[in-house]
């Protein structure tokens, strides 16, 4: 993808930078500019933790021609303990021992590279905690 | 007195045994395993490189530090497998980590040296007053061809350390390096795998650097190997650490500690630093620790280390390297190692 | 706001149609639509398309296509709600006649994805690229995760998912525009090659061509073009957060429900006034959380409908008589329109061996993405 593009997610990507609604008290996750809960505008600067819980998942095995090699691979959607909800790869463990309520951390990862000459991409994935 | 205030390690997960890759070459696995002293060697994921490795062991060491990464200056990664040919890792790590804008990076390489030449610079750079903590990390996911003596050795792992002036895990007692034109292992640019002058890469390379070098510091500090609890040296196999140990005059008991490669093998850059994290893991206080590093083309930097009081109340907080090379891993074919190593050819 | 009608309608059949570029797909449906009704001159036409711009480098369909129909000079435009495109162009077609701009309108729905681009990726378009593209997801994977989120919750096994493909295969293989023909069974259903898990790829719908259009005008001058007009009698269009990771529950179609609670709102009929439903099976866990969030169904019972027959043509609520996305095809944009086709034609009785016995009021439910926009929309026999 086009670098401005990758560059502008890094506090979000790298950091996990997150934002709290004052009015209602919801973690958003990316930071927002308006909450989707209560569209209150008055928000905190937060971060989220490197951890979580397993809410759902599945195994790909038909992967986006980028994860090719890495197919077949473990997804989910992971709860940190502030309420915020995000979508990673679940990896260093069998795909199919990924279930619902698996508490998992999060470790630095390369998460896809732009072919043989483009950008790396990098990010969070999930492991078994 | 300037030293180590915080440190980490990161090893990957997978791993692949010596067995494996012997049979897929028609060699005999003992032979090796007598020959080299190897069992098995970490592989990196398709996802982790040299920068997620540093990102990895870096945090471990801002948390043993008790830091604000902030106040970090400088940072330093050296690897001979940093991603880009043209764009720094260090940039990535500090957007990770929370250090910077007002920082120095710089990527270092010098073979397998690249991690203690960082630790060298970063430590140099604390000490001149220039900044209050530097970052200096080791850290590789080097390639071994197919069918080559390196490809049962050539593994993936990382250090880091942090370098200030006060609440100290380890004082850096002096510093020594000994340098030389050398040809015995180099890459051109462009090439996949590295290449290797065989036997030349033994006495006119590694061990006359390392002796030099070890020899220099004993010299310079008035020390004798008596006087050091630990010794790590830069491990290419099993076999050449014990031996230049011995040369040298220590014994197996100091050795044994950062000796870590038969199990982890040789995580180039990262090989001396990690091996020197599992030292710290165990050392008591007042205990002298040296390592001296290796990177073909030639040169060595030796450190003498003393392990602190604060050194024991403080590792707790993060991963021992112990933990990750005998903790949760998972063994691989070779087919899944060639794919993970990208020794395939595929279709762009 | 006037009355409006479906007066002529008019698709080709799905499924991978090497010879047709998506020019020729859209005229031949248009214009059998068009003849149908004896029409030479239409006032505007919506173009439902998910990603003509990544599967043939085309954009501005609306022009293009009104050109190829000898209708330039027509108001016409695309229309985009990723999998929903079909049912958004529907409704802006009715609304274009509701409110009185407009007398004659096309809507159409055209989809053209053999022509070699990759398919995975351009789906996947239709899911938050930041957060969770970026990732790796795909589409079957997002559905994947409501599916295995829905078992979780309520016990909705794989033969459950296996029985919805079952069954609009056997309606499917007696519709002879669809892409398959073919029945088959719980046991092929469940042996097939895993996609995302649960799901496998005779849960998923597949990848096709096609067009599909249909004729508006208001109701009071209907019968100059046909002696059936079928009434649309309610639209609802409604939206759910993109990602998954914002949905208050994974396992529940929000946007599916609002759109309904609109669509029969303006129709004064509620859920169990259906007589029959086109429903958006992308994969089969998607017919399933539909007709819970449409009320066809208690919520948490859709997973034995259609095994018990329920869901099957003869049962209590025939859904997909067409043979579904699953087994007729799922050209993305045109999809919406092909449900209204299927709607129309049951309820002026053509529909050969799938009629629904004396059926008076249908509905269409189309949706974008995984569940992000849903549009419903209620017809009735005039």
């Amino acid at each position: 993808m086009p670098s401005p593009r990758y560059w502008r997610e890094v506090p979000t990507r790298f950091r996990l930078e997150a934002s709290r609604c004052k009015s209602c008290g919801k973690t958003l996750y990316p930071a927002r500019t308006i909450c989707p809960g209560c569209r209150g505008t008055e928000l905190d600067e937060t971060k989220l933790s490197r951890k979580g819980k397993v809410v759902t998942s599945t195994v790909i095995h038909v992967p986006p021609t980028d994860f090719l090699m890495e197919a077949p691979f473990a997804m989910a959607l992971v709860e940190t303990p502030e309420g915020a909800r995000l979508m990673m790869q679940v990896v260093d463990c069998k795909p199919q021992d990924v279930q619902p309520g698996m508490d998992v951390r999060f470790e630095f990862r390369l998460i896809r590279k732009e072919g043989k000459s483009g950008i790396l991409c990098y990010g969070f994935k999930a492991i078994p905690a | 007195m300037s030293g180590i205030v915080g440190y980490g390690a990161h090893i990957p997960r997978n791993r692949i045994k010596v067995e494996e890759i012997a049979r897929q070459w028609g060699k005999n696995p003992e032979t090796i395993r007598r020959g080299l002293l190897l069992e098995e060697k970490s592989v990196p994921g398709l996802d982790e490189d040299t920068i997620t490795i540093s990102v990895e062991a870096a945090r471990d060491a801002i948390d043993r530090a008790g830091i604000d990464p902030s106040r970090i200056g400088a940072v330093y990664i050296g690897s001979e497998s940093h991603p880009y040919a043209v764009k720094p890792s260090g940039t990535v790590l500090i957007d990770a980590l929370g250090i910077g804008p007002e920082v120095h990076v710089a990527d270092f390489e010098f073979a397998c040296k690249a991690g203690t030449e960082a630790m060298f610079v970063a430590l140099g750079l604390v000490e001149a007053g220039r900044v209050e903590y530097a970052l200096g990390v080791g850290a590789d996911t080097s390639q071994g061809a197919p069918n080559d003596a390196l490809e049962f050795s050539a593994s993936a792992g990382g250090a880091a350390y942090i370098f200030g002036k006060k609440e100290l895990l380890a004082e850096v007692v002096e510093t020594y390096s000994y340098t030389s034109d050398t040809p015995d292992f180099w890459r051109r640019e462009g090439e996949f795998y590295p290449r290797h002058g065989g036997r030349f890469t033994g006495e006119p390379a590694y061990f006359k650097h390392v002796e030099a070098a070890s020899r220099g510091i004993l010299k310079k500090t008035g020390l004798k190997p008596e006087d050091f609890r630990f010794v790590v040296f830069h491990m290419p196999n099993g076999k050449f650490p014990l031996q230049v140990g011995k040369t040298l005059g220590f014994k197996k008991e100091q050795i044994d500690t950062g000796w870590i490669v038969p199990t982890m093998g040789n995580t180039y850059s990262g090989s001396s630093p990690t091996g020197l994290a599992a030292v710290l893991d165990v050392a008591d206080p007042g205990e002298l620790i040296l390592i001296t590093s290796f990177g073909s083309g030639a040169g060595s930097d030796s450190f003498v280390l003393k392990a602190t009081d604060l050194l024991v109340e403080r590792r707790g907080r993060a991963r021992t390297v112990r933990s990750m090379l005998d903790g949760p891993r998972h063994y691989l074919t070779y087919g899944e190692y060639a794919k993970y190593r990208e020794k395939i050819i595929v279709n762009d | 706001m006037r009355e409006v009608a479906i007066v002529g309608a008019g698709m080709t059949r799905f499924g991978e149609l090497w010879q047709s570029s998506l020019r020729r797909m859209f005229t031949d449906a248009a214009s059998e639509a068009l003849a149908s009704a004896g029409v030479k001159q239409v006032d505007s036409i919506y173009v439902g398309n998910m990603s003509a711009g990544r599967f043939v480098s085309q954009e501005h369909l609306g022009p293009l296509l009104a050109g190829e129909l000898g209708q330039a000079g027509a108001a016409a435009v695309r229309v985009e709600s990723a999998c929903a495109s079909g049912g958004v162009a529907l409704r802006q077609g009715f609304m274009d006649v509701a409110s009185g701009m407009s007398d004659l309108v096309l809507a159409t729905g055209v989809e053209k994805m053999t022509d070699g681009a990759d398919v995975t990726e351009a789906l996947a378009t239709a899911a938050d690229q930041e957060l969770e593209a970026y990732h790796g997801i795909t589409f079957p994977g997002l559905y994947a995760m409501i599916a295995r989120a829905h078992m979780q919750r309520y016990g909705t096994t794989e033969e459950d998912l296996a029985w919805v493909s079952v069954k609009n295969h056997r309606h499917g293989a007696m519709n002879p525009k669809a892409q398959f023909g073919r029945e088959v069974t719980v046991e092929q259903v469940m042996a097939s090659t895993p996609v995302a898990e649960p799901l496998r790829l005779l849960h998923c719908s597949p990848v096709s061509d096609g067009a599909a259009a249909v004729l508006l005008c208001p109701l009071d001058q209907a019968a100059r073009f046909t002696d059936r007009p079928i009434q649309i009698v309610g639209s609802g269009l409604a939206t759910a957060p993109m990602a998954l990771a914002d949905r208050e529950d994974p396992a529940v179609l929000d946007a599916v429900h609002r759109s309904a609670v609109k669509a029969y709102e303006m129709a004064g009929i509620g859920p169990a006034d259906v007589d029959l439903a086109e429903v958006h099976d992308c994969f089969s866990i998607a017919e399933i959380c539909c007709i819970e969030a449409l009320g066809l169904v208690e919520k948490g019972t859709g997973r034995n409908a259609a095994g018990e027959g329920l869901t099957a043509l003869g049962g209590r609520i025939p859904v997909n008589t067409s043979g579904g996305l699953k087994s007729k095809g799922h050209p993305v944009g045109a999809t919406g329109v092909a449900q209204a086709i299927e709607i129309f034609e049951q309820l002026r009785g053509e529909a050969g061996d799938r009629q629904v016995l004396d059926a008076k009021v249908g509905l269409t439910q189309n949706m974008g993405g995984s569940g992000a926009s849903s549009a419903v929309h209620v017809f009735r026999r005039v």
